[in-house]
């Protein structure tokens, strides 16, 4: 399956010098085409037209009740913070999008040697959605001192076989990540499990990392 | 690390967290009162007691001579007098309020004056435990992860009256038995459930939601964060059902969204689906191996 990117600026799922972005093709030879960066133009001719996603749902950039869409899938390789980005790729489809188009973006990535899991597309997809709320209820029991960072860190990775804790974890990928992350899902939530925590807050605020 | 404490008591010694605990104090030189209320459930555990012992010396872990040497520490009871002699008694009974405040009691009254009470609560106030004690000074939490002959981390916490002695001692004790203590207030689920319940509820709403399904949230945390298991293979590890109790005991004292049972849950547990014991939950179990749903 080949692929053409069409880029702007830096790419959070593929960081320059990233292996992946050798692959891209012509445009015009492309089956599928990925846009990072950039704004996806709809192409009923290709396989399937990827975006790249950051905190938003793809339903900013198309509109799911639009037939031009059904080949239109969103997409955000998991990265914590500033660590390298993972192999898994968060593939998200709209109610719209054709079984076909999927698979040609599983194609793709799968190709590439990335693990791909499917999600419908709702904020913070699989992971932010679980894992925010996570390390929000970490950094507020550090804050209420129901256990030291390294205590709590410590009981997640005996405990439950974690290779990393969630104070370490998020801050090692940067709190003020963390803020901007858990802001925009608390603010198409609302929900107080998504609201930034002190430490996020005060990291943001400081222009921190 | 030295310690005071050589005879410890372990009561709902016949439950699989009793009996765990009940080896890691063995096997690390203390004699040991396995206390619990029938005979038979005890006579099970020796047997498998014995087992894991023989499987150490199988496996070179151990000499036959040591083996026999820790199982000669193990004492087993169903008279609650037996454990008077004991310096540190550890409660790994059923987790309701009630039931071990009443046991604190009796062995308040059984036991000497300067003896350490230890509860292996998971998610009860140690506090609201103590307080069926006539001396809360000497109870202290003490949870251990499942399965204490394997995991390493234990729970400690004080509750509001503990003495800073008490929980010295209970510390020291743990590291004499090559365990590794962390200190956490006494506060609902302590760390370790206090992160993972809600989580775990977290990914049963998102199948609700309809974000993914089971298999491709499990892929996800497990790919993307490096973790062993997803957390809806860990909630069919350890029932569903366990789950929803978990759930009944969280929320109405931290009355946190998060931590109220998911109607998911509720109806598959109502439908038989408990996870890996009953064969099915959000995966299906055909012997040991598993398919995705």
């Amino acid at each position: 399956m080949r692929y053409a990117i069409q880029k702007k600026g830096d790419s959070r799922s593929f960081p320059p010098g990233d292996i992946f972005l050798a692959g891209t093709v012509a445009a015009d030879d492309a089956d599928v085409a990925l846009y990072l960066g950039l704004p996806p133009v709809a192409d009923l001719r290709k396989k399937a037209v990827l975006v790249e996603l950051t905190t938003e749902c793809l339903a900013e950039h198309v509109d799911e009740a639009d037939a031009a869409s059904t080949n239109v899938l969103g997409f955000a390789r998991y990265r914590n913070g500033e660590d390298a980005p993972s192999k898994l790729v968060e593939l998200v489809r709209l109610p719209v999008t054709e079984a076909a188009a999927v698979d040609a973006a599983k194609a793709v990535f799968e190709a590439a040697g990335f693990t791909v899991v499917v999600c419908a597309d709702q904020p913070g997809r699989i992971l932010d959605r679980l894992l925010r709320p996570k390390y929000n209820a970490a950094l507020r029991f550090l804050d209420e001192g129901l256990a030291t960072a390294q205590d709590m860190d410590t009981t997640c990775k005996l405990g439950l076989g974690y290779p990393d804790g969630p104070i370490e974890r998020v801050t090692r990928g940067g709190l003020r990540h963390h803020h901007d992350v858990t802001r925009a899902l608390f603010e198409t939530y609302g929900t107080a499990a998504y609201a930034p925590p002190r430490l996020a807050v005060a990291a943001a605020k400081r222009g921190a990392r | 690390m030295s310690t005071a404490i050589k005879t410890v008591g372990v009561c709902g010694a016949a439950g699989t967290m009793g009996a765990g605990i009940a080896i890691v104090a063995a096997r690390s030189g203390f004699n040991v009162v396995c206390y619990d209320t029938a005979e038979a459930p005890l006579a099970k555990t020796v047997k498998q007691t014995e087992g894991f012992f023989q499987k150490s010396v199988e496996r070179g872990k151990m000499t036959e001579a040591d083996r026999d040497a820790v199982l000669a520490r193990f004492e087993r009871t169903t008279d609650i007098v037996r454990l008077a002699a004991c310096d540190l008694v550890i409660e790994a009974v059923f987790e309701n309020l009630e039931v071990k405040r009443n046991l604190l009691a009796q062995l308040a009254a059984v036991c000497r004056p300067d003896t350490i009470f230890g509860s292996n609560t998971s998610t009860l106030s140690i506090t609201e435990i103590a307080s069926g004690c006539p001396h809360p000074e000497r109870v202290v939490g003490m949870h251990f992860c499942l399965p204490a002959q394997l995991m390493k981390l234990v729970e400690m916490s004080p509750g509001i009256l503990t003495s800073d002695a008490v929980f010295k001692a209970a510390w020291d004790w743990t590291l004499a038995c090559g365990q590794i203590p962390v200190q956490t207030q006494d506060k609902p689920g302590f760390i370790l459930n206090a992160l993972l319940v809600p989580f775990n509820n977290d990914a049963i709403r998102a199948i609700e939601a309809g974000v993914a399904d089971a298999k491709g949230i499990d892929t996800a945390i497990k790919v993307g964060l490096g973790y062993k298991m997803g957390p809806l293979e860990l909630i069919d590890l350890i029932g569903l059902d366990t789950q929803v109790r978990l759930c009944e005991a969280f929320y109405p004292i931290t009355l946190d969204p998060r931590a109220a049972c998911p109607p998911l849950l509720r109806r598959m547990v109502a439908a038989g689906l408990l996870g890996r014991k009953s064969g099915r939950g959000f995966y299906t179990y055909d012997g040991n191996a598993m398919f995705g749903a």
